[in-house]
């Protein structure tokens, strides 16, 4: 067994009883005063989140966007200066490999922030598949980030710098920015469904950015988040996690992401054509979203029910403090995916009664 | 460290029990429930079922995972611990106490000797660390 990974933050969340397990190769904090606390505090106020166990991938070169219009789904060319795109990675066959951030920098510089588990082949697919004048390099080794998210957040930050980060706009970023004298790349992005920023800066100075914001965001409420709250959050909110609810088998638009497969650009991405295939011949499953009717949590891998045919899998679930009930992911037979239909998921030895409910399960007001 | 009375006997599934006249009863022990985390509902027995060692009797769900609950002896339920269905947190606010789940008819004593002591547990917990 290979020993895991810890960022340069393990002996900061040790100290602040953050409950430390394995991850995608990382040792992380799961949590620390609780899973429900930490994810309504992130609604109600803010929280602070490690994420420095994601990889970071720079692409740059003149035929940097022809590139990166290759294998990614969405539409880079869209894409100006300072602002962020969700996308995808596929296969040829409309497999998933990965589910990624592109920022670009400049006109010819681009970032990839990609998931833990999967820098490292994301960094190889990417480095075959390089043509032209184009250059991939793993800055995950060096670059580091921490999350910032909750509707305190912007008011936490503008404590610690000069710039006016209240002006970046959701999806936008500032490329330079100082702050409490660490040079960060801060864009206005996150995983939770709320308010936040993204922090990039190198590794060396995380801990003293981590402290700075604990500091300064104290009266504000901040408190440091766990991967557990940060689960239940984007669960919340509504968005896909790898290795859940997309991987090499399942494809962006099984997973309902259509709105980042651009499949009308000017350009044959990896996997257009198989994409382009199971959207002419329809779908065999699509991801819905449910809600249980009955006080039981349905997992990962639970088999789903419509009048007494198996026609799907559980991909993810969970209590969501914030509305107050039991959601989750799963995959069904398109026939059975309209809100409003009738699901019963095998929890243990019951049929539990849930049933279709459209997404996101939590929107926040704005 | 997690808390292990005294007076209390354990399994190494990390159920307690504490006797009361003729009658055990049973809950998840301090370390359990900091494993698990929020607890967000438990699934109780009914009163009048039967059960022997070692049955699944009950189930915890956190907000990250479902353990079970196994009966530490054998025996029928004769009260659950209705103050779960509304406030589950009380298995990590008070695991020893309020957040007790169910109680036992005690059908062989021996079942209750065979059961670890707070220094056997704490054994199997050193163990597990």
């Amino acid at each position: 067994m290979t020993s895991l990974k810890r960022t340069p933050l393990f002996e900061v969340h040790q100290q602040l009883g953050g409950k430390m397990v394995p991850f995608a190769g990382w040792e992380m904090p799961v949590q620390y005063t609780g899973i429900i606390d930490e994810t309504k505090v992130t609604r109600t106020k803010a929280t602070l989140f490690d994420i420095a166990h994601m990889g970071q991938i720079q692409v740059t070169g003149s035929e940097a966007e022809e590139f990166l219009q290759r294998v990614v789904t969405n539409d880079v060319s869209r894409l100006k200066v300072n602002q962020a795109q969700y996308t995808f990675l596929c296969r040829e066959n409309g497999g998933t490999i990965d589910d990624i951030l592109v920022y670009r920098l400049d006109e010819s510089k681009y970032l990839l922030v990609v998931n833990a588990s999967n820098a490292d082949k994301d960094f190889d697919w990417l480095t075959q598949q390089r043509q032209g004048n184009v250059q991939v390099d793993n800055l995950s080794a060096e670059e580091g980030q921490l999350a910032l998210q909750g509707p305190a957040a912007a008011e936490i930050l503008a404590k610690l710098t000069d710039t006016d980060i209240a002006e970046i706009k959701y999806f936008r970023l500032i490329p330079e920015v100082e702050v409490a004298g660490v040079k960060c790349l801060v864009s206005r992005t996150g995983y939770t469904g709320e308010d936040g920023f993204e922090l990039y800066s190198s590794r060396e100075h995380l801990v003293t950015l981590w402290e700075a914001l604990l500091e300064a965001g104290a009266t504000a409420g901040l408190i440091p988040a766990g991967l557990g709250a940060r689960d239940v959050l984007r669960l919340e909110a509504g968005l896909p996690l790898y290795g859940n609810e997309l991987d090499e088998d399942i494809s962006p638009l099984e997973a309902g992401q259509n709105f980042f497969v651009k499949l009308d650009k000017n350009v044959d991405f990896i996997g257009k054509a198989a994409l382009q295939k199971q959207l002419d011949e329809g779908l065999t499953r699509r991801l819905v979203g449910f809600e249980t009717l009955e006080r039981a949590i349905p997992r990962g891998g639970y088999d789903i029910f419509h009048e007494g045919e198996n026609i799907g899998q559980v991909t993810s679930g969970s209590f969501s403090p914030t509305l107050g009930k039991v959601i989750g992911f799963g995959f069904v037979n398109p026939k059975w995916g309209a809100v409003g239909t009738e699901l019963a998921i095998q929890v243990r030895r019951r049929l539990v009664k849930a049933q279709v409910v459209s997404l996101p399960f939590y929107r926040r007001e704005k | 460290m997690s808390k292990i009375p005294e007076e209390l006997r354990y399994l190494d599934t990390h159920e307690w029990v504490r006797v009361e006249g003729d009658k055990a009863y049973v809950g998840i022990t301090d370390y359990a429930q900091d494993q698990l985390g929020d607890v967000v509902f438990v699934e109780l027995p009914e009163e009048g079922e039967e059960f022997e060692q070692k049955d699944s009797i009950a189930v915890v769900e956190s907000v990250k995972a479902a353990a079970d609950i196994y009966a530490p002896i054998s025996g029928t339920v004769l009260a659950v611990n209705e103050a779960l269905e509304d406030n589950p947190e009380l298995v990590n606010e008070d695991p020893y106490g309020e957040g007790w789940m169910f109680t036992l008819s005690i059908d062989n004593e021996e079942e209750l000797e065979e059961m670890l002591t707070a220094e056997g547990y704490k054994k199997v917990l050193e163990e597990e660390a």
